[in-house]
This record gives structure tokens, sequence and C-alpha cells, in this order.
């Protein structure tokens, strides 16, 4: 399937919010390796060989930024562009001081800089947990139906596989097991059994994989009446113990590098069958709503 | 079938692309029979909106003729005559629910995208990018509507495509820009630009009941048709200083809410102005230029209402903020919901209260689309409003 090898390329799944970082970092790079004089004057500072020299390096280093954020988005390159916004801040507060610079100038740049600054910090937190450790994920949403059709819909366990984006089958045992199965990219599966642990009508249902899972996991999904007639308030908590080792790395793959971001389009694919019946697909997502398909679109016409 | 395909920053082509199917029950394919290119489409054209890719279908202006519906689809039959508002909603959230369906929580399956850039998510869009959806756009000869049960209304046979074409987005648009002004008795409303969107919130604003309306702009057949339309006031705005000439306007008021109908790509007519945000929307530290909004803020008298129609995408520079604060201004705004202006737009157009096809200056067939961005983009041989027969 033509899915599959898009699916394999995880370097390229990221957030649209890292991706314009990215973006912006070859921007200000390209500008203040080509025209550093130019650039220095933007921001208020006297344009002799000396800055010019330090702008270029600056530039030259946004670049290599903004190229790493944009082919891979792990949060190592984040957490560089965040240690360049400091540097950054530190240069621009050293214009300020000195004279030959424009002070009022100098101040808005580096109130820009600051801002970029703590956009780079919340995309570094929010790029996930190391591989290799548990990983946790809390995702909300509001369906707007009653909490006992709403749990009754997430109940029916044999129809999750229906709006996963990686559960594949759901076989119901008794009230209590299920055995499930998941499938990674390049064709690998992860299988295990689960039981439900808790089980409350209307409000919450727990569950957790027996031992001998490929990974371990466990979760809850609580249902909650929203004020004033808005719903149900839906709550989905997974833990995951990704192993070392070839399953961890699978299941790592399956979830993204985004596990909350994989959880939140799971609740959004279940709200839009709740909702309306059914998931929602475009030309650009055939599939419906898919982090890892988000940035490897499709050009948004009919396929043949 | 033939489409009009985004190949880049001003670069469209009409190419052979697959018809689309049925990807789902609740849609439905529509023969388009005519479709506009919209002021929108321009921020596509010029690359200011980002997540396009190579080869996407544009358009989200088209009605025509349904000629398949999936097995969900109860309320229309394959023959209707229908138009299809830009917005894709469900019809079933709370949004749509609340009639706001531009920012249904169903229709966009690239949700994420936007809402890593604006905090929670906003609807699919035909023909819009990717963080609209990545749905194929209508600027083609046939076009899949999904919740085709919710959106598309059928229209009069006795009422040509032109004079109901427009319900699909800018007379909508412009309607909802001047509602969202609340207009009382007396008062008095500026739009800023007359494109499309202007034209139709300045002759809005008067089916809305307001004293008198003031039209700015620097193209001066637009404002001619705008005044030959209704019985507006212009201001061309390279002649005059608008935040003065609006205050002398109104005893020194400012009038009673504003309207941009300008968006992201304002023009200025000071040169350094210009300059200088234009270079910062091209090194992406701002995505909107913003003048037409920072103006209409400045003038809206104190405790009035800025409506904003025009689009922005992501950050804007120099916002003036504290005449907003200071001066107890709203700002209200958003994509149109254009689902609930349908059937009372529909009504005024029967009634004779407004015949939309005013705003058409070219009739284009869709091979010569390229020829109908251009034209439109420079405002060339007097360019209003292109329709596209496919
Ligand atoms: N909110 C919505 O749902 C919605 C729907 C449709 C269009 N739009 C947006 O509305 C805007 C206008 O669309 P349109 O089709 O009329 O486009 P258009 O390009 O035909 O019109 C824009 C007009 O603004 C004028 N203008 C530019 N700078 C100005 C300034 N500083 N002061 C006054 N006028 C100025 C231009 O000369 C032009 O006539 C665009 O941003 C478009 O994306 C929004
Ligand atoms: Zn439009
Ligand atoms: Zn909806």
């Amino acid at each position: 399937m033509g899915d599959e090898r898009r699916d394999t390329d995880d370097g390229r799944d990221r957030t649209a919010l890292t991706r314009s970082l990215g973006w912006f970092s070859l921007a200000l790079g390209t500008a203040q390796v080509l025209a550093p004089h130019r650039v220095a004057r933007l921001i208020g500072v006297e344009p002799t060989p000396r800055t010019e020299t330090l702008m270029r390096a600056v530039g030259t280093q946004e670049l290599l930024l903004g190229a790493g954020v944009l082919r891979r988005p792990p949060r190592g390159w984040l957490w560089s562009r965040v240690a360049g916004d400091i540097s950054h801040l530190a240069m621009l507060a050293a214009a300020i001081g000195s004279d030959d610079g424009q002070r009022e100038r100098t101040a808005k740049a580096t109130a820009a800089v600051a801002a970029i600054g703590v956009v780079d910090l919340v995309a570094s937190l929010r790029a996930g947990g190391d591989a290799g450790r548990a990983v946790r994920s809390v995702s909300s949403l509001t369906v707007n139906r009653a909490p006992d059709e709403v749990y009754r819909r997430w109940r029916r366990l044999e129809d999750l596989p229906g709006f996963s984006s990686h559960v594949t089958s759901v076989e119901v045992r008794d009230r209590r097991r299920s055995h499930w199965v998941a499938t990674a990219p390049g064709g690998t599966t992860v299988e295990w059994d689960a039981e439900i642990v808790a089980d409350v009508p209307g409000r919450r249902i727990a569950w957790r994989s027996l031992p001998g899972a490929d990974v371990a996991n466990e979760g809850t999904i609580r249902f909650a009446p929203a004020p004033g007639d808005r719903g149900t308030e839906v709550t989905l908590e997974l833990r995951y113990d990704v192993p070392g080792g070839g399953a961890g790395r699978a299941i790592a793959r399956m979830l993204g590098e985004h596990p909350e971001q994989a959880a939140e389009d799971d609740l959004r694919r279940f709200k839009q069958m709740v909702e309306t019946g059914q998931v929602v697909r475009s030309d650009g997502s055939p599939d419906g709503t898919r982090s890892r398909r988000q940035m490897s679109q499709q050009p948004a016409l009919p396929r043949a | 079938m033939r489409a009009v395909c985004w190949m880049g920053v001003h670069d469209v082509e009409v190419r052979d692309v697959p018809d689309p199917v049925i990807m789902n029950d609740r849609d439905a394919i529509v023969k388009v029979t005519s479709t506009a290119i919209c002021g929108s489409d321009l921020h596509l054209y010029d690359g200011y909106i980002p997540t396009m890719e190579k080869g996407d279908i544009l358009g989200h202006e088209f009605m025509g003729e349904v000629v398949e519906v999936g097995a969900g689809v109860s309320n229309l039959r394959v023959g209707d005559r229908v138009v299809v508002p830009f917005p894709i909603a469900c019809g079933s959230c709370n949004a749509c629910r609340s009639g706001l369906t531009s920012v249904c929580e169903n229709s966009n399956p690239n949700a994420g995208i936007p809402e890593k850039l604006w905090g929670h998510p906003s609807c699919g869009i035909f023909g819009y990018s990717h963080m609209a959806g990545g749905y194929a756009g209508g600027q083609a000869e046939y076009a899949r509507v999904p919740f085709a049960d919710v959106g598309p209304m059928k229209v009069p046979d006795e009422l040509p495509d032109d004079q109901v074409l427009f319900l699909t987005d800018v007379f909508p648009t412009g309607y909802m820009g001047a509602e969202l002004c609340d207009i009382a008795p007396g008062d008095v409303i500026a739009v800023w630009g007359a494109g499309p969107v202007g034209q139709f919130a300045a002759a809005s604003a008067f089916l809305l009941g307001a004293e008198r309306v003031i039209l700015i702009d620097r193209f001066e057949e637009r404002l001619r048709i705008a005044r030959e339309n209704t019985a507006v006031e212009t201001l061309h705005y390279e002649e005059v200083d608008v935040l003065d000439e609006l205050k002398t306007l109104t005893g020194g008021r400012g009038p009673d809410a504003c309207i941009d109908a300008v968006g992201m790509e304002a023009h200025h007519p000071s040169a350094p102005v210009e300059a200088y945000d234009k270079a910062k929307q091209l090194s992406r530290q701002e995505t909107g230029r913003p003048h037409a909004l920072r103006e209409a803020i400045l003038a809206c008298r104190s405790g009035g209402t800025v409506s904003v129609m025009g689009v922005y995408g992501g950050v804007v520079d120099k916002f003036p903020m504290g005449a907003v604060m200071n001066r107890s201004l709203t700002i209200r705004s958003g994509q149109c919901h254009v689902h609930r202006y349908l059937e009372p737009l529909l009504q005024h157009i029967r009634a004779g209260d407004i015949d939309p096809s005013f705003i058409i200056t070219h009739h284009l067939p869709l091979e010569d689309a390229a020829h109908g961005y251009d034209i439109f983009r420079q405002k060339q041989d007097d360019c209003l409003k292109v329709v596209l027969r496919p």
C-alpha cells in the first residue's frame, strides 16, 4: 500500500508549530548571512565589520537550526533553537547596552525574539518524552451527545478499529477480557490481551494489558456531563511502557513522535463517528484525521 | 476532468485530473456550472497561506448540478441545482448547532495543524490549503461535496447562476460583516476595501438599516460600481487622509462601526510603511500586513465595533491594542458561517432587494483561469469579479 511507505517516513511527522519555527529560522538565517549589514541596521546595531561577522555566524547557526527542525522534529533540535534564542537575546541585550545602536529598534527586536523563544520552549516541552520510558498522554474533547450514549459507543470495544489510527482489531473474549492487535509501520504488529479493571456505565472505563503483552499499557476514559447541555466531556488517559529493543521501537513508531497527538486524533475520529456517523476524509487526507499524515499530504485532487 | 490547480506562487494551471468519487455516505458529486475567483484565493496565489501542495485544486465558490449522491444523503437528488457554501460543516457538532458552521468541529481531517497554529482547530474549506482540510476545490468540472445533506441549498430555476452564485461566499460574508456591527438607527458604517466582500458589506449595511455607509479604496472603478448600486459615499485613500476625512464626515465622532474587507495583503499609500510590513511578512515575522485593520481601529468611534472579514493567517505587527482597550472597542470576526445566511439572503434576492450579479466584471471559460487570476490580482481591466464557466 502506498500509505505504508509514507508511514515509515517518521522524520516528516511534525507539528505545524515546529515547522513554522523551522521556516522562521531559515528566513532569518538567510537574511543574516546574505545581508548582515541590513539585518544589523534593522535591529539597530551599527554595521561594523565586527558585527557583520557576528551576524553571519548567528545566521549560519539559524540556518542549521532551521534545516534541522524541518528535517527531523525531535526535541534536540527544538532545544537547540531555545538555546539559540537565548544567545540571540544575550547579543541583543549587549547591543542595547552599547551606545552605537538605536535602542528603540533593538528593544523591539529583543521583544520579538523573546516571544519566539517562548514559542520554542512550548514546542520543546510539547514534543514528548524519550523512548525507553513510560509514555503517557491525556487528551480531552467534548462530544455533543449524552454521557450514556458516548459511554456505550466506546464500550463496544470491537468498534474501536473503526476510528483508531493504529488499532486494527479488538476481539472481545468476555465481559472483561479482550485481545488487541495494532499495526506499526513496515508491517510490524504488536498484540496484547487486555482486561477491563473498572466499568462504571456513563462515567468511566479503565483497562490494562495482561502479562505477556508486547507492550504493557493501560488506559482510562472518563465521561462527564458538560455544563449547559453541551454533551459529554471525554478524557482519555493512556500509558505505554515502552521497552527497549525492537518492540519498543515499533511501538514508539506506531505512536509517532507525539503520542498525545495520536491519542487526540483517535478521540477526534471517535467524536466524528459519534456525531456524524463517519470519519471525515479529504483528498489530502483520504484516511481521515491522522497526525502523521498531516505533514505528508497528498495533493488535494481526486485519486485515479 | 479539467481543474484549476495551484502549481506554486503566481502559478495556476488548468490540468487533466481524475474525476472525484464518493468517499463517504454523506457525500455528493456536483457538476460545476459556475465558479468564481475570490480575494481569498489571491492569498493562496500569492503564497501567504502555508500548507499548499503542488497540484491542489483551487476554488471555494461554486454551484452546479448534483450528479451523484451517497447513500446517506436523502434531501438531494440527481439533477438538483445547488449552491455550495464554502465552509464544510457536519451540522451536528456544538459549533454547527449554534450556527457557527465555519468553526465546525468535525469537518477538518487535518484539524491538528490549525490547532497548533491557532490554539483550536477550524473547519474544512474547499480548495483552501491542507490546514483547511486538504479538500479539492470547485474550480473544476466536478467537485465532491462532503456533508452534502447539510451544506448545499437548492436554488430556483428562474434565478440564473450569476444571481445566486455569490451565496456561496462573498454575499453572506459581506452580510455577516455588516451584521456583526449590530447596526442601530442612525449608525454610520465605514467599510475598508471595495472588492466583492466590501461591496456586499456596504450593500448589506443598508439592508440592515445603516443611516450612512462610507466605502474606502483606491480603485475608482470599484468605488463607482458601489455608488451606482447604493447610496454609499466613497473615499479614495490615496487622495485623502482617511482618518481625518472620516472625522470630518461624522462630526468628529468616527464611524459607529468599521468593517475590514481587505485582509492580510492590504496596501499602504506610504511606500516606507508598505516596505516595512512587506519585509516583515516576507521574513515571516508577521503573516499579514494589517494596514486597513490598524486604520479601522483608530477610526472607529469610542465604544464602537470593528468587524474583521478580511482574512488573516497568523500574527500581525503594530496592532493598536491600546486604542481597542482604552476606547472600549469591540472586535468581531470570523470566516463566514455561510450556512445560516443561505435562506434569508436567497429571500432578499427573490424579493428583488439586491441583485448580487452587479459585481461581475468578467465571464471566462475555465480554461482561461490563469488569465483570470492574473487580472484579478493586478486589478487590471477594471476586474472586480471573475466567474469561470467549466
Ligand atoms: N471572512 C470570510 O469568510 C471571507 C470570505 C471571503 C473573502 N474574505 C476576505 O476578504 C478580503 C477581501 O476579499 P475580496 O474578494 O473582496 O478581495 P479583493 O482583493 O477584490 O478586495 C480587496 C480590496 O481592498 C482594497 N485595499 C487594499 N488595501 C487597502 C487599504 N489599505 N484600505 C482600503 N482598501 C484597501 C484593494 O484595493 C481591493 O479593492 C480578503 O482578505 C478575503 O480573503 C473573507
Ligand atoms: Zn471566497
Ligand atoms: Zn459541525
